[in-house]
């Protein structure tokens, strides 16, 4: 049965717009589906834009020809929490196995019924001139919004030369970006690789390529786990198994540190970004843009529990906003890079100190063992189980607040101003004081 | 069947013949391999365990539950029975809510502990459904020593004994092993005879022999057993019950709690035992919970449960109380029986209503009752036995009593709850302290 959000009737809501304008390229909202099982034909995307989703992009395709193979045991693996909550997924599916023709077909049907829905295609053919001249303007007869070029996938087509075999080369970044743009008029999206030491080097070369924006991060090199009866990685085909490509809430924090890097790296600075990997709540999608990604692509979330949480995105994106009094995405996006920076230049003079609410604590002494065992020694207990802070031995590492069962009970307070730290013996002085100018750094700038 | 819960007297087959299955079924079915993994995730494997503390037995709750969560149930189990040979019946039988449970910190925090007493079943049943027995006996020291009672405390001395390699030979009045596990507990909280497999798997350690039929002072006396065996162990229980003192107590129909729960777990079949419409009984403990929910179970229509204090003041526990309530078990408080009237069997019991300190307040109330259950405690009885303390044999923290080479433990020793889960820590305390005071003795007596 037909089920409805309503948004624009909530008795709060107020102004929050959730239309999208990424590159010229408008969505009902920033929920992309990304280029993955759940994109590979009509069938599925239309029933994603009916759910709720704001565009696609479009499973891989490759050259004209005889179709890809997928192999015919399982192509998933995943890391489990205790009640089966899927932590992270891994794949060894490759890019769509069904034929060009099909594909085109189905991609200009759809985005001649949804015309006010983001439709992108993936792309991935082999590192020619004349693969990508025979194949862009096929693709653009489509009408779909734009492309991105597939130099992420690690497993199976990289050994082709193609994927993250062209991802892990900025210098083919580049020179392949170029040819889209010239043999393609729409925007150029590319999609890179996280199996690399420094995502901001390709970032640059597609820029230098002339792309109009950049998405990631693809799937990590993963074996998620190893059958320890038959030893054999999993998945397992016939008693063998590969790397594959790893994706879900586990990936989160490594795609948005990419991200962030891409964001404040001077080459790249304000090159639109489309952020993928872990997506999975409103919240993922508002710390994503928060780095500055003009919008997310999300998979695992949806293969995991269906295109209606879409929903919950939306709702929750609109009440934030609504909350925070944001009217539209672009009022929050990119707002925490300028407070990401580098460990040289944190305040070195902030101080803080952990304090238990002993009317929280619950008294399972995980705080204790964590403290006592692996950290400062700076938590005591009593013979009736009572913990507490020794101010003279706290360095604030939050290890107790990480490990304590209940949330807010343990928290980190700053020290006020003049006050004396009891663990240094010294004042806490008001100014910002950093790295740079520490007197312990030997190559301190402005000591004196 | 033409009997049903509206039959007037004491009668069999109040329900109907396919009913009967169900009403007695398990009380916690086992956990599932799912349901375990979901459990033992909430445990926060805590800084010296509040729950550890508060077992009896003191098993380290938190290991065995991590052993759980990372798939390894077996080690969970020796992880239990190392401490507890009986960790399987305890974690039937134990009161978790007043033990572990109540200990938890997620009790403290949200009222829901950890559900350690089923975790501690998923893993005891595991292990125990493959019929492993995890323990080997240490080479043979030539060493015999006498149990007396097969009981939890008996039979937890003896295996500790036997697994430090001296011979156990345990002497037994009853024809079955078990002692309260097999005869006195509730039938919905240790299904499918999991009392006496729970012996067989234990003996499976080698090394003890169970001699049926023999009764301390009637077939044996201590002066005999400290002769023929190199150290006693007296786990004897307590094998009498208090009796109401009031007139008319040899009516029919008035019988002890304890003898009913007995026979009920020893029938063969539930549906042939007899149980009367209205069924009054008496006392607040566990025996008289046990008594009054599977009286009810039988088909009785109107069970009442008098005790003379109020709820706070009754033994058993608040989970067991709700239980007793949940099954239709009335419960009456302060109430104390001042007379049982009938011609031949037990027609009324008149109660007065007292205050908390006891002293009556002169009102009576009648009750229907033509079956009165008494649950008001159990004693012991001596037959030739060490010096008591108080109503019990005086032991010391180590179970030694005032003979030297006797010692002794369970409900019949001074110290700690009348439980299973604390007779089986006393008995194989007292294990420990026997292989000690038997390591600087010569071998064997003649």
């Amino acid at each position: 049965m037909q089920q409805w959000i309503f948004i624009k009737h909530w008795r709060d809501h107020q102004m929050a717009n959730l239309e999208s304008n990424f590159l010229g390229i408008k969505s009902p909202n920033p929920f992309w589906l990304a280029s993955a099982p759940p994109t590979d034909k009509e069938y599925n995307v239309r029933r994603a834009f009916e759910a709720g989703w704001g565009g696609v992009v479009w499973k891989t395709l490759g050259e004209e020809g005889p179709p890809v193979v997928n192999v015919n045991g399982p192509r998933y693996g995943a890391i489990y929490g205790a009640d089966r909550r899927l932590m992270g997924l891994n794949n060894i599916e490759l890019i769509t196995d069904r034929s060009l023709e099909t594909n085109l077909e189905e991609i200009s049907r759809v985005k001649k019924d949804y015309p006010n829905h983001a439709v992108i295609v993936s792309i991935m053919v082999p590192c020619e001139e004349a693969a990508w001249k025979t194949i862009l303007p096929r693709v653009e007869a489509t009408g779909a919004d734009g492309i991105e070029l597939n130099f992420g996938c690690p497993h199976g087509m990289s050994e082709r030369g193609m994927g993250a075999a062209v991802g892990q080369v900025p210098e083919y970044i580049e020179m392949v970006t170029r040819w889209c743009k010239q043999y393609y008029s729409k925007p150029v999206i590319v999609k890179l690789t996280p199996n690399i030491t420094d995502v901001r080097q390709p970032a640059a070369a597609a820029k230098r390529g002339g792309a109009d924006a950049v998405s990631l991060i693809n799937t990590i090199n993963s074996i998620v786990s190893v059958n320890l009866d038959t030893m054999s990685p999993e998945p397992s085909i016939d008693g063998k198994g590969t790397h594959g490509g790893y994706c879900g809430p586990a990936v989160k924090p490594i795609a948005m540190s990419m991200v962030s890097e891409i964001a404040r790296y001077p080459e790249t600075k304000g090159l639109p970004i489309s952020g993928i990997g872990g997506v999975t709540t409103w919240r993922d999608a508002a710390e994503f843009m928060s780095l500055g990604c003009g919008n997310v692509q999300v998979c695992t979330a949806a293969m995991t529990y269906g295109f209606k949480i879409v929903q919950e995105m939306i709702s929750g994106l609109s009440e934030w906003m609504d909350e925070k009094g944001h009217t539209n995405i672009e009022d929050f996006v990119g707002q925490a890079i300028p407070n990401t920076t580098d460990w040289q230049y944190l305040n070195l003079n902030f101080i803080a100190k952990a304090v238990i609410n002993q009317d929280d604590c619950i008294k399972c002494g995980r705080c204790y063992a964590a403290c006592e065992d692996t950290s400062h020694q700076a938590i005591s207990m009593s013979e009736d189980r009572v913990f507490e802070v020794i101010d003279g031995e706290c360095v604030a590492c939050n290890l107790c607040v990480n490990v304590c069962p209940v949330e807010n009970c343990i928290t980190m307070v700053e020290m006020p101003n003049g006050e004396i730290d009891p663990r240094t013996g010294k004042v806490v002085e008001p100014e910002y004081a950093n790295w740079t100018t520490h007197p312990n750094n030997p190559s301190a700038t402005a000591a004196e | 069947m033409s009997e049903t819960s509206f039959t007037p007297g004491v009668v069999a087959g109040r329900l109907e013949a396919d009913s009967y299955d169900s009403q007695f079924s398990d009380l916690h079915p086992l956990l599932d391999g799912h349901e375990a993994l979901v459990a033992s995730d909430r445990c926060y494997f805590c800084h010296d365990a509040p729950c550890i503390t508060a077992c009896p037995t003191a098993i380290d709750i938190p290991l065995f539950i991590r052993q759980i969560a990372t798939g390894t149930p077996d080690a969970a189990a020796k992880t239990i029975l190392s401490q507890n040979i009986m960790g399987g019946m305890c974690a039937r039988v134990c009161p978790t809510e007043t033990l572990c449970e109540e200990a938890c910190v997620r009790e403290l925090a949200e009222g829901k502990p950890v559900l350690i007493g089923q975790l501690q079943r998923y893993a005891t049943d595991h292990l125990q459904q493959q019929g492993i027995h995890p323990f080997e006996r240490a080479e043979p020291t030539g060493k015999t020593v006498a149990v007396v009672g097969a009981g939890p405390a008996g039979l937890s001395c003896a295996h500790r004994l036997a697994m430090l390699g001296h011979d156990v030979v345990v002497l037994e009045p009853k024809a079955k092993s078990g002692g309260l596990n097999e005869f006195g507990i509730a039938a919905y909280k240790t299904t499918d005879g999991y009392a006496q497999a729970e012996v067989d798997w234990l003996c499976q350690i080698g090394g003890i022999t169970i001699q049926y039929g023999q009764a301390l002072g009637a077939d044996l006396t201590l002066s005999d057993l400290q002769g023929q065996y190199d150290a006693v162990f007296l786990s004897i229980g307590l094998g009498g019950v208090n009796a109401l003192g009031l007139a008319g107590e040899d009516k029919d129909g008035v019988l002890d709690a304890v003898e009913f729960i007995s026979d009920l777990r020893q029938a063969d079949d539930v549906a042939l035992l007899p149980i009367g419409r209205d069924v009054v009984v008496i006392g607040g403990g566990m025996t008289a919970v046990d008594a009054a929910v599977q009286a009810k179970l039988l088909g009785a229509l109107n069970v009442t449960l008098a005790y003379r204090r109020g709820r706070d003041r009754m033994n058993a526990s608040k989970f067991e109380q709700d239980l007793a309530a949940s099954k239709g078990v009335r419960i009456m408080t302060h109430v104390v029986p001042v007379g049982l009237h009938g011609n031949g069997a037990v027609r009324e019991i008149e109660f007065e209503y007292v205050n908390d300190d006891m002293s009556g307040t002169g009102q009576m109330v009648k009750l229907q009752a033509d079956q009165v259950l008494t649950a008001i405690g159990q004693v012991l009885l001596d037959e030739g036995l060490p010096a008591l303390k108080g109503r019990k044999i005086g032991v010391d923290d180590t179970g030694r009593t005032s003979i030297a080479g006797v010692w002794a433990g369970g409900d019949c020793a001074t110290g700690g709850d009348d439980l299973t889960v604390t007779a089986v820590a006393e008995g194989r305390d007292a294990a420990m302290d026997i292989h000690k005071a038997l390591a600087g003795s010569s071998n064997g007596k003649s």
